[in-house]
Protein backbone atom coordinates (compact mmCIF):
# COMPACT_ATOMS: atom_id res chain seq x y z
CA UNK A 1 0.00 0.00 0.00
CA UNK A 2 2.83 2.38 0.86
CA UNK A 3 4.37 1.67 -2.54
CA UNK A 4 1.14 2.50 -4.36
CA UNK A 5 0.69 5.63 -2.24
CA UNK A 6 4.20 6.73 -3.29
CA UNK A 7 3.40 6.07 -6.95
CA UNK A 8 0.14 7.99 -6.64
CA UNK A 9 1.90 10.94 -4.95
CA UNK A 10 4.61 11.02 -7.63
CA UNK A 11 2.06 10.81 -10.47
CA UNK A 12 -0.06 13.55 -8.89
CA UNK A 13 3.03 15.67 -8.58
CA UNK A 14 3.82 15.28 -12.31
CA UNK A 15 0.25 16.16 -13.30
CA UNK A 16 0.31 19.19 -11.02
CA UNK A 17 3.66 20.38 -12.38
CA UNK A 18 2.37 20.03 -15.95
CA UNK A 19 -0.89 21.77 -15.11
CA UNK A 20 1.14 24.77 -13.92
CA UNK A 21 4.08 24.78 -16.34
CA UNK A 22 2.11 23.62 -19.43
CA UNK A 23 5.37 22.57 -21.06
CA UNK A 24 4.52 19.14 -22.40
CA UNK A 25 0.83 18.57 -23.16
CA UNK A 26 0.20 21.63 -25.38
CA UNK A 27 3.30 20.74 -27.42
CA UNK A 28 2.11 17.14 -27.82
CA UNK A 29 -1.39 18.25 -28.83
CA UNK A 30 -0.15 20.80 -31.31
CA UNK A 31 2.32 18.35 -32.79
CA UNK A 32 -0.07 15.44 -33.27
CA UNK A 33 -2.80 17.59 -34.80
CA UNK A 34 -0.30 19.32 -37.11
CA UNK A 35 1.13 16.00 -38.24
CA UNK A 36 -2.33 14.65 -39.03
CA UNK A 37 -3.18 17.79 -41.01
CA UNK A 38 0.08 17.49 -43.00
CA UNK A 39 -0.57 13.80 -43.64
CA UNK A 40 -4.09 14.63 -44.79
CA UNK A 41 -2.70 16.81 -47.57
CA UNK A 42 0.35 14.63 -48.24
CA UNK A 43 -1.53 11.39 -48.90
CA UNK A 44 -2.47 11.12 -52.57
CA UNK A 45 -6.13 10.80 -53.47
CA UNK A 46 -7.32 7.21 -53.47
CA UNK A 47 -4.64 5.90 -51.09
CA UNK A 48 -6.01 2.99 -49.11
CA UNK A 49 -6.79 3.03 -45.39
CA UNK A 50 -3.78 0.81 -44.65
CA UNK A 51 -1.37 3.63 -45.47
CA UNK A 52 -3.34 5.96 -43.22
CA UNK A 53 -3.06 3.51 -40.29
CA UNK A 54 0.68 3.44 -40.83
CA UNK A 55 0.83 7.23 -40.71
CA UNK A 56 -1.26 7.25 -37.53
CA UNK A 57 1.47 5.21 -35.88
CA UNK A 58 4.16 7.58 -37.08
CA UNK A 59 2.19 10.38 -35.41
CA UNK A 60 1.66 8.39 -32.19
CA UNK A 61 5.31 7.34 -31.82
CA UNK A 62 6.71 10.82 -32.41
CA UNK A 63 4.11 12.45 -30.15
CA UNK A 64 5.12 10.03 -27.42
CA UNK A 65 8.78 10.89 -28.05
CA UNK A 66 7.96 14.56 -27.62
CA UNK A 67 6.36 13.85 -24.24
CA UNK A 68 9.20 11.57 -23.18
CA UNK A 69 11.82 14.15 -24.12
CA UNK A 70 10.32 16.49 -21.53
CA UNK A 71 9.39 13.85 -18.99
CA UNK A 72 12.39 14.28 -16.70
CA UNK A 73 12.90 18.02 -17.19
CA UNK A 74 11.24 18.93 -13.84
CA UNK A 75 13.60 16.49 -12.12
CA UNK A 76 16.64 17.91 -13.91
CA UNK A 77 15.82 21.43 -12.78
CA UNK A 78 17.21 21.98 -9.29
CA UNK A 79 18.63 18.42 -9.29
CA UNK A 80 15.41 16.96 -7.88
CA UNK A 81 16.14 13.46 -9.15
CA UNK A 82 18.98 13.21 -6.61
CA UNK A 83 16.49 14.10 -3.88
CA UNK A 84 14.06 11.41 -5.04
CA UNK A 85 16.82 8.81 -5.36
CA UNK A 86 18.04 9.53 -1.84
CA UNK A 87 14.59 9.02 -0.30
CA UNK A 88 14.13 5.63 1.37
CA UNK A 89 11.10 4.75 -0.74
CA UNK A 90 11.40 2.12 -3.48
CA UNK A 91 13.13 3.80 -6.44
CA UNK A 92 11.01 1.95 -8.96
CA UNK A 93 8.06 4.03 -7.70
CA UNK A 94 9.74 7.05 -9.35
CA UNK A 95 9.72 5.22 -12.71
CA UNK A 96 6.15 4.00 -12.30
CA UNK A 97 4.90 7.47 -11.34
CA UNK A 98 6.63 8.98 -14.37
CA UNK A 99 5.28 6.24 -16.66
CA UNK A 100 1.70 6.82 -15.49
CA UNK A 101 1.99 10.59 -15.86
CA UNK A 102 3.46 10.28 -19.37
CA UNK A 103 0.71 7.82 -20.25
CA UNK A 104 -1.90 10.32 -19.04
CA UNK A 105 -0.40 13.02 -21.30
CA UNK A 106 -0.29 10.67 -24.29
CA UNK A 107 -3.88 9.52 -23.76
CA UNK A 108 -5.00 13.14 -23.51
CA UNK A 109 -3.24 13.97 -26.79
CA UNK A 110 -4.88 10.94 -28.39
CA UNK A 111 -8.30 11.96 -27.12
CA UNK A 112 -7.97 14.77 -29.66
CA UNK A 113 -5.85 12.98 -32.28
CA UNK A 114 -7.89 9.81 -32.72
CA UNK A 115 -11.22 11.57 -33.49
CA UNK A 116 -9.29 13.81 -35.88
CA UNK A 117 -7.83 10.69 -37.53
CA UNK A 118 -11.30 9.18 -37.94
CA UNK A 119 -12.53 12.48 -39.37
CA UNK A 120 -9.69 12.89 -41.88
CA UNK A 121 -8.65 9.35 -42.75
CA UNK A 122 -10.31 6.09 -41.70
CA UNK A 123 -12.44 4.46 -39.01
CA UNK A 124 -10.91 2.83 -35.92
CA UNK A 125 -12.57 -0.30 -34.54
CA UNK A 126 -12.33 -1.64 -30.99
CA UNK A 127 -9.33 -3.84 -31.82
CA UNK A 128 -7.42 -0.89 -33.28
CA UNK A 129 -8.22 1.22 -30.18
CA UNK A 130 -7.12 -1.62 -27.88
CA UNK A 131 -3.91 -1.77 -29.92
CA UNK A 132 -3.35 1.95 -29.39
CA UNK A 133 -3.90 1.62 -25.64
CA UNK A 134 -1.56 -1.36 -25.27
CA UNK A 135 1.13 0.30 -27.40
CA UNK A 136 0.79 3.49 -25.32
CA UNK A 137 1.49 1.50 -22.16
CA UNK A 138 4.53 -0.14 -23.74
CA UNK A 139 6.05 3.01 -25.17
CA UNK A 140 5.55 4.94 -21.92
CA UNK A 141 7.01 2.11 -19.82
CA UNK A 142 10.12 1.65 -21.93
CA UNK A 143 10.33 5.30 -22.88
CA UNK A 144 10.35 6.56 -19.29
CA UNK A 145 13.34 4.36 -18.53
CA UNK A 146 15.16 5.37 -21.71
CA UNK A 147 14.34 9.04 -21.10
CA UNK A 148 15.85 8.77 -17.61
CA UNK A 149 19.01 7.30 -19.19
CA UNK A 150 19.11 9.99 -21.87
CA UNK A 151 18.47 12.75 -19.31
CA UNK A 152 21.85 12.02 -17.74
CA UNK A 153 23.56 12.71 -21.06
CA UNK A 154 24.38 16.07 -22.61
CA UNK A 155 23.13 14.91 -26.01
CA UNK A 156 19.78 13.70 -24.66
CA UNK A 157 17.73 15.10 -27.59
CA UNK A 158 19.68 12.89 -30.00
CA UNK A 159 20.06 9.95 -27.65
CA UNK A 160 16.40 9.52 -26.74
CA UNK A 161 15.09 8.69 -30.25
CA UNK A 162 18.09 6.44 -30.81
CA UNK A 163 17.21 4.49 -27.67
CA UNK A 164 13.43 4.47 -27.99
CA UNK A 165 12.74 4.02 -31.73
CA UNK A 166 14.33 0.56 -32.11
CA UNK A 167 12.43 -0.61 -29.03
CA UNK A 168 9.19 0.87 -30.40
CA UNK A 169 9.30 -1.18 -33.62
CA UNK A 170 7.40 -4.17 -32.15
CA UNK A 171 4.78 -1.71 -30.87
CA UNK A 172 4.33 -0.20 -34.32
CA UNK A 173 4.10 -3.66 -35.87
CA UNK A 174 1.54 -4.70 -33.24
CA UNK A 175 -0.43 -1.47 -33.46
CA UNK A 176 -0.67 -1.45 -37.26
CA UNK A 177 -1.39 -5.19 -37.27
CA UNK A 178 -4.23 -4.75 -34.78
CA UNK A 179 -5.75 -2.07 -37.02
CA UNK A 180 -5.47 -3.76 -40.43
CA UNK A 181 -5.20 -7.50 -39.88
CA UNK A 182 -8.33 -9.69 -39.89
CA UNK A 183 -6.58 -11.56 -37.05
CA UNK A 184 -6.08 -8.43 -34.92
CA UNK A 185 -6.36 -10.33 -31.63
CA UNK A 186 -3.00 -11.99 -32.33
CA UNK A 187 -1.36 -8.58 -32.50
CA UNK A 188 -3.04 -7.49 -29.29
CA UNK A 189 -1.50 -10.54 -27.64
CA UNK A 190 1.90 -9.52 -28.99
CA UNK A 191 1.43 -6.01 -27.57
CA UNK A 192 0.29 -7.32 -24.18
CA UNK A 193 3.29 -9.63 -24.04
CA UNK A 194 5.62 -6.78 -24.96
CA UNK A 195 4.07 -4.58 -22.26
CA UNK A 196 4.42 -7.27 -19.61
CA UNK A 197 8.04 -8.14 -20.42
CA UNK A 198 9.32 -4.61 -20.91
CA UNK A 199 7.39 -3.14 -17.99
CA UNK A 200 8.96 -5.70 -15.64
CA UNK A 201 12.43 -5.13 -17.14
CA UNK A 202 12.08 -1.34 -16.85
CA UNK A 203 10.69 -1.57 -13.32
CA UNK A 204 13.55 -3.80 -12.21
CA UNK A 205 16.35 -1.89 -13.92
CA UNK A 206 15.34 1.69 -13.09
CA UNK A 207 17.33 1.71 -9.85
CA UNK A 208 20.54 0.91 -11.77
CA UNK A 209 19.87 3.66 -14.28
CA UNK A 210 19.55 6.42 -11.69
CA UNK A 211 22.37 5.35 -9.40
CA UNK A 212 26.05 5.11 -10.17
CA UNK B 1 29.85 7.24 12.06
CA UNK B 2 31.73 7.65 8.79
CA UNK B 3 34.98 5.89 8.07
CA UNK B 4 36.81 6.05 4.77
CA UNK B 5 40.24 4.77 3.78
CA UNK B 6 42.06 5.65 0.60
CA UNK B 7 38.88 6.99 -0.97
CA UNK B 8 39.35 7.76 -4.63
CA UNK B 9 36.91 9.00 -7.24
CA UNK B 10 37.64 9.28 -10.94
CA UNK B 11 35.47 10.64 -13.73
CA UNK B 12 37.07 9.10 -16.79
CA UNK B 13 40.77 9.89 -16.54
CA UNK B 14 40.23 12.82 -14.20
CA UNK B 15 40.89 12.05 -10.56
CA UNK B 16 38.62 14.18 -8.36
CA UNK B 17 39.35 12.56 -5.00
CA UNK B 18 42.74 11.06 -4.28
CA UNK B 19 43.33 8.81 -1.29
CA UNK B 20 41.06 10.53 1.22
CA UNK B 21 40.98 9.15 4.76
CA UNK B 22 38.11 10.16 7.05
CA UNK B 23 36.98 9.19 10.51
CA UNK B 24 33.93 11.02 11.82
CA UNK B 25 32.48 9.50 15.00
CA UNK B 26 28.75 9.40 15.74
CA UNK B 27 27.75 12.85 16.95
CA UNK B 28 30.89 14.34 15.39
CA UNK B 29 30.90 17.61 13.48
CA UNK B 30 33.23 17.52 10.50
CA UNK B 31 34.18 20.50 8.41
CA UNK B 32 35.44 19.81 4.89
CA UNK B 33 37.59 22.54 3.41
CA UNK B 34 39.58 22.96 0.24
CA UNK B 35 39.91 25.17 -2.82
CA UNK B 36 37.48 25.04 -5.75
CA UNK B 37 37.73 21.72 -7.56
CA UNK B 38 39.34 19.94 -4.63
CA UNK B 39 36.47 17.42 -4.45
CA UNK B 40 34.36 18.67 -1.52
CA UNK B 41 31.08 18.15 -3.35
CA UNK B 42 32.24 14.82 -4.77
CA UNK B 43 33.22 13.63 -1.29
CA UNK B 44 29.75 14.44 0.03
CA UNK B 45 28.09 12.75 -2.96
CA UNK B 46 30.17 9.63 -2.36
CA UNK B 47 29.30 9.57 1.35
CA UNK B 48 25.60 10.05 0.66
CA UNK B 49 25.62 7.32 -2.00
CA UNK B 50 24.95 9.40 -5.11
CA UNK B 51 28.39 8.56 -6.50
CA UNK B 52 30.30 5.31 -6.16
CA UNK B 53 33.95 5.45 -5.10
CA UNK B 54 36.42 4.29 -7.73
CA UNK B 55 38.77 2.89 -5.11
CA UNK B 56 39.10 2.66 -1.33
CA UNK B 57 36.68 1.68 1.40
CA UNK B 58 33.78 3.63 2.84
CA UNK B 59 31.65 2.78 5.83
CA UNK B 60 28.63 4.94 6.68
CA UNK B 61 26.65 3.96 9.73
CA UNK B 62 23.29 5.27 8.47
CA UNK B 63 20.77 4.11 5.91
CA UNK B 64 19.02 6.31 3.36
CA UNK B 65 16.17 7.16 5.71
CA UNK B 66 18.61 8.61 8.24
CA UNK B 67 20.58 10.84 5.88
CA UNK B 68 19.80 14.47 5.14
CA UNK B 69 21.72 16.00 2.24
CA UNK B 70 21.86 19.64 1.25
CA UNK B 71 23.38 19.79 -2.23
CA UNK B 72 24.58 22.69 -4.36
CA UNK B 73 21.19 22.52 -6.03
CA UNK B 74 18.09 22.73 -3.81
CA UNK B 75 16.53 19.39 -4.92
CA UNK B 76 13.00 20.82 -4.91
CA UNK B 77 10.44 21.20 -7.69
CA UNK B 78 10.23 24.71 -9.13
CA UNK B 79 6.56 24.44 -10.06
CA UNK B 80 5.41 23.20 -6.64
CA UNK B 81 4.93 25.35 -3.58
CA UNK B 82 7.13 25.00 -0.51
CA UNK B 83 4.39 23.09 1.30
CA UNK B 84 3.76 20.76 -1.65
CA UNK B 85 7.48 20.02 -1.94
CA UNK B 86 7.82 19.22 1.74
CA UNK B 87 4.63 17.17 1.70
CA UNK B 88 5.95 15.05 -1.17
CA UNK B 89 9.36 14.49 0.40
CA UNK B 90 7.78 13.93 3.81
CA UNK B 91 5.71 11.13 2.32
CA UNK B 92 8.72 9.57 0.58
CA UNK B 93 10.75 9.80 3.82
CA UNK B 94 7.87 8.32 5.87
CA UNK B 95 7.72 11.34 8.16
CA UNK B 96 4.93 10.96 10.67
CA UNK B 97 2.86 14.13 11.04
CA UNK B 98 4.69 15.52 8.00
CA UNK B 99 2.45 18.55 7.63
CA UNK B 100 3.10 19.66 11.20
CA UNK B 101 6.82 19.03 10.79
CA UNK B 102 6.86 20.93 7.48
CA UNK B 103 4.98 23.83 9.02
CA UNK B 104 7.36 23.96 11.97
CA UNK B 105 10.43 24.04 9.71
CA UNK B 106 8.94 26.64 7.37
CA UNK B 107 8.18 28.81 10.39
CA UNK B 108 11.67 28.31 11.78
CA UNK B 109 13.35 29.28 8.49
CA UNK B 110 11.08 32.27 7.88
CA UNK B 111 9.15 30.82 4.93
CA UNK B 112 5.73 30.37 6.51
CA UNK B 113 4.21 33.39 4.77
CA UNK B 114 5.51 32.14 1.39
CA UNK B 115 4.49 28.52 1.98
CA UNK B 116 1.84 28.51 -0.77
CA UNK B 117 3.95 30.27 -3.38
CA UNK B 118 5.69 28.34 -6.13
CA UNK B 119 9.42 27.86 -5.71
CA UNK B 120 9.94 29.41 -9.17
CA UNK B 121 8.93 32.74 -7.61
CA UNK B 122 11.42 32.41 -4.74
CA UNK B 123 14.71 34.26 -4.53
CA UNK B 124 17.90 32.18 -4.40
CA UNK B 125 18.12 32.73 -0.65
CA UNK B 126 14.52 31.62 -0.05
CA UNK B 127 15.13 28.52 -2.18
CA UNK B 128 18.21 27.72 -0.07
CA UNK B 129 16.11 28.06 3.09
CA UNK B 130 13.56 25.66 1.63
CA UNK B 131 16.35 23.27 0.71
CA UNK B 132 17.44 23.33 4.35
CA UNK B 133 13.86 22.55 5.42
CA UNK B 134 13.84 19.59 3.02
CA UNK B 135 17.18 18.38 4.34
CA UNK B 136 16.03 18.43 7.96
CA UNK B 137 12.42 17.34 7.32
CA UNK B 138 12.90 13.73 8.45
CA UNK B 139 15.10 14.65 11.41
CA UNK B 140 18.11 12.80 9.97
CA UNK B 141 20.86 11.19 12.08
CA UNK B 142 23.51 12.08 9.53
CA UNK B 143 23.42 15.58 8.03
CA UNK B 144 25.61 16.50 5.06
CA UNK B 145 25.62 20.12 3.98
CA UNK B 146 27.37 21.43 0.88
CA UNK B 147 28.09 25.15 1.22
CA UNK B 148 24.98 25.71 3.33
CA UNK B 149 25.56 29.43 3.83
CA UNK B 150 25.67 30.19 0.12
CA UNK B 151 22.95 32.57 -1.08
CA UNK B 152 21.67 33.19 2.46
CA UNK B 153 21.36 36.74 3.71
CA UNK B 154 22.64 37.70 7.18
CA UNK B 155 19.38 36.71 8.87
CA UNK B 156 19.26 33.37 7.02
CA UNK B 157 22.88 32.65 7.85
CA UNK B 158 22.20 33.32 11.53
CA UNK B 159 19.19 30.99 11.45
CA UNK B 160 21.40 28.32 9.94
CA UNK B 161 24.14 28.87 12.52
CA UNK B 162 21.58 28.37 15.30
CA UNK B 163 20.35 25.20 13.59
CA UNK B 164 23.90 23.88 13.30
CA UNK B 165 24.52 24.60 16.98
CA UNK B 166 21.40 22.60 17.84
CA UNK B 167 22.54 19.72 15.62
CA UNK B 168 26.10 19.64 16.94
CA UNK B 169 26.57 16.79 19.38
CA UNK B 170 23.17 15.22 18.82
CA UNK B 171 23.66 14.41 15.12
CA UNK B 172 26.60 13.51 12.93
CA UNK B 173 27.20 16.54 10.73
CA UNK B 174 29.51 17.03 7.75
CA UNK B 175 29.73 20.53 6.29
CA UNK B 176 31.68 21.47 3.16
CA UNK B 177 32.52 25.15 3.31
CA UNK B 178 34.81 27.89 2.12
CA UNK B 179 34.32 29.67 5.44
CA UNK B 180 35.53 27.31 8.18
CA UNK B 181 35.92 30.18 10.68
CA UNK B 182 32.17 30.50 10.79
CA UNK B 183 31.90 26.94 12.15
CA UNK B 184 35.13 27.01 14.14
CA UNK B 185 33.65 26.45 17.58
CA UNK B 186 31.42 23.58 16.41
CA UNK B 187 33.92 21.55 14.42
CA UNK B 188 35.33 18.42 16.04
CA UNK B 189 36.89 16.96 12.88
CA UNK B 190 38.66 18.81 10.09
CA UNK B 191 38.97 17.35 6.61
CA UNK B 192 41.22 19.37 4.34
CA UNK B 193 41.20 18.48 0.67
CA UNK B 194 44.01 19.65 -1.57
Amino acid sequence: MTYLADVAALTRKDLRVELRARDTLPAMLLFVVSVLVVFHFALPEGTGDDAAYGLLWVAIVFTALLGLARAWVPEQEHGVLDGLVLAPSDRSAIWLGKTLATLAFLLTAQAVALPAFVLFFAPLDATALAGVLLADIGICAVGSLMAAMAAASRSREVLLPLLVLPLAIPLVVGGVGAAISPDGQRYLLLLALYDGVFAVLSWASFEYVVTE
Amino acid sequence: MIRARGLEKRYGRRRVLAGVDIAVPSGGFAVVTGPNGSGKTTLLRVIVGLAAPSRGSLEVDADRAQVGYLAHEPLVYRELTALENLDLFGRLYRVTQRRERAGMLLERFGLWDARNERVSTYSRGMTQRLALCRTLLHDPELVLLDEPHSALDAEGAELLDRELEALAGSRTVVVATHDPQRLGSLASVGIALA
